[in-house]
C-alpha cells in the first residue's frame, strides 16, 4: 500500500491521532506538513509549541522538538527559546481559548515586541477539549455548555487585536478553503517577526452540536461558508452586510525590528 | 553598580565588597554561569532584576522583563530547555503566580533557579511564612530543593549552589530569601573564578535516533539534549514515557513520578546540608534556618552566660527535609526548640522527626521582624522549668 509521503514527518507510534471525526485540526496539521515538505523548513532546528486544548495536541504528532501541556503560556516559552537561541524556528499551535483567553496578555505583549515566531490560532469557536464551553471567540448568543441560554458576551476579533498590538503579519484563513489557508500559512511561516494566522475551524462534536444543532461536519462547514467573506469581496459590501461575517484574507504584512531582549548591551556607547 | 573597578565586566567580581543582599544574589548567579534572567517587578526583589538588567548583557547573557510572573517563569523554562542556565526572582505574592510554571519545570526536568524574597502579605516586612508554599506550591507529586541563606555572603554562596543542584538533578531549585537579608548590606567575599565549583547538566552523546529524553535509572537524572538540535524531544507536563510521548499507562506514570521525586528525596543528605554549633555538650538545641539563625546565635550566647548548655543547628537546606541529621540532634539533647518567623510551620516537621526522642518547644512569631535573642532565651528558660 502506498504511504502518505507526509508520514515521514509524523511520530508514527502516536497514530492514530486523537482528533474527533470531522475535526479541523487534522487539516491544519496536514497543511503545515505540506509546507514543511515544500519550504526550507528544517524540523531539526524547529520547536513546535502547544499549550492545552485540542489544537495544542497538533505538535505532539510532529517529529520535532515539542513543548506541551500548560494552558496559555506558549508565547512565554517561545520568548525564552528565541532569546536564548534565535536561530530556532518556533511554530505555535494554539486554540482560541489558549491564545485569546488565558494567554491573551502574552498574545498582545508578544505582538507589541514583534517576537519572531509563527502563531497558528485554530479558532473552533469554543473550548473543545474540556467539552464545549464558551470562549472569547464564541459568537454572541451562541449556545455552549456554559451558555445554555446563549452567550451574553460579544466575541473578540483576534486579528484586529493582533494588528492593534503591533503584529507584523496578520491573516485569517479557514479550513473550508484549504488552498487559501495554505497560501496564508506559507506567508506566515516565511515572515520574519510576529506572524499570526487565525484559522476558522470546525468542531462538530461540541460547537456544532450545541451552537448549530448539528454534529455533522459537512453541515458545520456549510455554516462556516455562509458566514465567511474573502477580503476582496468586502469592498462592495456595506457595514450591515458585513455584520456577523468573518473576513478571510491577509490584513497586515510589514516589517519592523524583531525582539532581541529587554536590555541589549551597547558597551562603550553608554 | 558597586565600585568594582576594572573587573566591572567580568562574570566573577572577585574581591571584598560591602554589598546589598539582592546584589550578592545576582553576583552568585553570574559566578555560577547564569546567562538568562526573566522577572517581573516586585518589592523587595527589584534590585535583583535591576542589577541583572545591567550585568547580564555585559557578560553576553539575556535579561528579559516579562509582562507578568507567569511569562517570566515559562520564559526561563524555555531558555533552560534551549540550553541556558536560567533564573527568576520574585517575592511572596509573585511566587503565587509562578507555582504553575515551577510544576512544569519539575515535570519536564528543566533546571531553573527561583529566588523568592519572602515578605508579609504585600508589605516588605520580614517573614518566613512561605516555607511550606515553597515546598508544596505546584500541583502533583513532587519534591523541591529549597536552600535557606541567612546572610549576604550566603545569598552569594547558596545561589551558586542552587544553580549547581539544579543542573545536577535537573529540577527547579529555590533560594528562599527574606526581606531581612535581601535588603541588608554586609561584607561579601567573592573568591577567584577558579575556586568556584561549577556543575553543568550532562549532555547526551547518543545519536538523535537512539536518544530517549526521559530515560534514566530508577532515581536517576536523564541526559540532556538542547532544543533545536534534531533530537525531537517532547517536553510535556502530561504523564510521559521515556520518549516523552504522553502516556497514561499506570506503570509509566508511577515510574516517572517515583523517579522525579526519588532523585531528590534519595539524595536529601547531600542536598540539604546542616551545620552544628556548640552541639557537643548541648542540652538544648535551637533548630533554625534563614535569618532566624542569627538571633539564635545571640540567644545561645546569652544562655551559655547563664550556664545553660545551648547549641544551634542551622539548616542550610530546608527541603528535602534533612531527617537523619535532625534526628541525630534530637537523640543527644533534652529538648529541641524550633525557631522560625511564622505561626509555626517547619516546627511541625521538626516535631514529627523529634517526637519521642526529646522534648520539643517552639519560638515562633510572625510580627514582621526577626526574633529578639531575649525572646528565644525566654523559651529556653521555659523549657527548663
Amino acid at each position: 500500500m502506498k504511504k502518505n509521503p507526509l508520514r515521514k514527518y509524523l511520530r508514527e507510534e502516536k497514530l492514530p491521532h486523537m482528533f474527533c471525526p470531522g475535526c479541523g485540526c487534522g487539516q491544519v496539521l496536514n497543511t503545515f506538513l505540506q509546507l514543511v515538505d515544500e519550504l526550507p523548513i528544517d524540523l531539526n532546528s524547529t520547536v513546535a509549541i502547544g499549550g492545552v486544548g485540542c489544537t495544542a495536541r497538533i505538535p505532539v504528532y510532529i517529529k520535532t522538538d515539542v513543548l506541551h501541556g500548560v494552558h496559555g503560556r506558549t508565547l512565554a516559552w517561545a520568548t525564552g527559546i528565541k532569546l536564548q537561541k534565535p536561530q530556532t524556528r518556533v511554530v505555535i499551535f494554539a486554540g482560541d481559548g489558549d491564545a485569546a483567553s488565558i494567554g491573551g496578555n502574552h498574545f498582545i505583549q508578544a505582538a507589541r515586541r514583534n517576537l519572531d515566531v509563527t502563531m497558528l490560532v485554530v479558532n473552533n469557536l469554543n473550548f473543545a477539549m474540556t467539552g464545549g464551553q464558551v470562549s472569547p471567540l464564541t459568537p454572541a448568543a451562541a449556545v455552549t455548555m456554559t451558555t445554555p441560554y446563549g452567550s451574553g458576551e460579544p466575541p473578540f476579533d483576534l486579528c484586529k487585536i493582533a494588528e492593534a498590538a503591533g503584529a507584523t503579519y496578520v491573516a485569517r484563513a479557514s479550513t473550508i478553503y484549504q488552498p487559501h489557508m495554505k497560501g496564508l500559512m506559507k506567508s506566515a511561516l516565511l515572515h520574519e517577526g510576529f506572524a499570526v494566522l487565525e484559522i476558522l475551524s470546525q468542531c462538530p462534536t461540541h460547537f456544532g452540536r450545541y451552537a448549530l444543532n448539528t454534529g455533522e461536519p459537512g453541515k458545520v462547514l456549510d455554516w462556516m461558508r455562509s458566514i465567511s467573506v474573502m477580503t476582496d469581496k468586502t469592498k462592495n459590501m456595506d457595514a450591515e452586510e458585513l455584520e456577523d461575517k468573518v473576513i478571510l484574507g491577509e490584513f497586515v504584512n510589514k516589517t519592523r525590528p524583531i525582539f532581541k531582549g529587554s536590555s541589549v548591551y551597547r558597551g562603550e556607547e553608554q | 553598580m558597586e565600585a568594582s573597578g576594572k573587573n566591572e565586566r567580568s562574570r566573577v567580581l572577585s574581591g571584598i565588597h560591602f554589598m546589598l543582599g539582592n546584589y550578592a544574589c545576582v553576583e552568585g548567579a553570574l559566578a555560577a554561569g547564569c546567562d538568562f534572567f526573566a522577572g517581573y517587578p516586585i518589592t523587595p526583589a527589584n534590585e535583583i532584576s535591576e542589577r541583572m538588567s545591567q550585568r547580564l548583557p555585559e557578560v553576553g547573557g539575556h535579561f528579559f522583563q516579562g509582562e507578568d510572573e507567569l511569562c517570566s517563569i515559562y520564559a526561563i523554562s524555555g531558555a533552560s530547555l534551549a540550553g541556558a542556565k536560567a533564573m527568576t526572582a520574585t517575592a511572596s505574592a509573585g511566587y503565587n503566580y509562578m507555582q504553575e510554571g515551577i510544576g512544569y519545570a519539575v515535570a519536564v526536568e528543566a533546571p531553573i533557579v527561583i529566588v523568592d524574597v519572602q515578605r508579609c502579605r504585600g508589605e516588605n516586612f520580614a517573614t518566613q511564612a512561605d516555607v511550606m508554599q515553597m515546598r508544596w506550591g505546584p500541583s502533583g507529586d513532587h519534591e523541591m530543593i529549597v536552600l535557606a541563606p541567612s546572610s549576604v555572603q550566603e545569598l552569594f554562596d547558596y545561589t551558586i549552589r542552587a544553580f549547581n543542584l539544579a543542573e545536577q538533578y535537573r529540577t527547579p531549585v529555590i533560594v528562599m530569601s527574606e526581606t531581612t537579608i535581601a535588603l541588608m548590606r554586609e561584607r561579601l567575599v567573592i573568591p577567584g573564578a577558579s575556586e568556584i565549583p561549577i556543575v553543568t547538566r550532562k549532555k547526551t552523546q547518543a545519536s538523535p535516533e537512539a536518544y530517549l529524553p526521559f530515560k534514566a535509572d530508577v532515581y536517576g537524572v536523564p541526559e540532556f539534549a538542547e532544543l533545536g538540535e534534531g533530537y525531537h524531544s517532547i517536553y510535556s507536563l502530561n504523564p510521559h514515557d521515556e520518549k516523552g510521548n504522553i502516556d497514561w499507562d499506570p506503570d509509566v506514570f508511577e515510574g516517572l513520578y517515583k523517579r522525579i521525586t526519588g532523585k531528590v528525596w534519595e539524595n536529601r543528605n547531600v542536598i540539604s546540608t546542616t551545620k552544628l554549633f556548640n552541639m557537643e555538650d548541648a542540652d538544648i538545641a535551637l533548630i533554625a534556618y534563614g535569618s532566624e539563625v542569627r538571633p539564635c546565635f545571640d540567644a545561645m550566647a546569652l544562655a551559655r552566660d547563664r550556664g545553660i548548655k545551648v547549641g544551634v543547628m542551622k539548616l542550610e537546606g530546608v527541603w528535602p527535609v534533612p531527617e537523619e541529621a535532625i534526628r541525630d540532634v534530637a537523640k543527644n539533647v533534652r529538648a529541641v526548640i524550633s525557631v522560625e518567623m511564622n505561626i509555626g510551620k517547619y516546627a511541625k516537621v521538626i516535631e514529627r522527626i523529634c517526637g519521642g526522642l526529646c522534648k520539643t518547644a517552639r519560638a515562633t512569631i510572625n510580627r514582621g521582624r526577626i526574633h529578639l535573642p531575649q525572646e528565644i532565651l525566654n523559651v529556653i528558660e521555659k523549657v527548663l522549668s
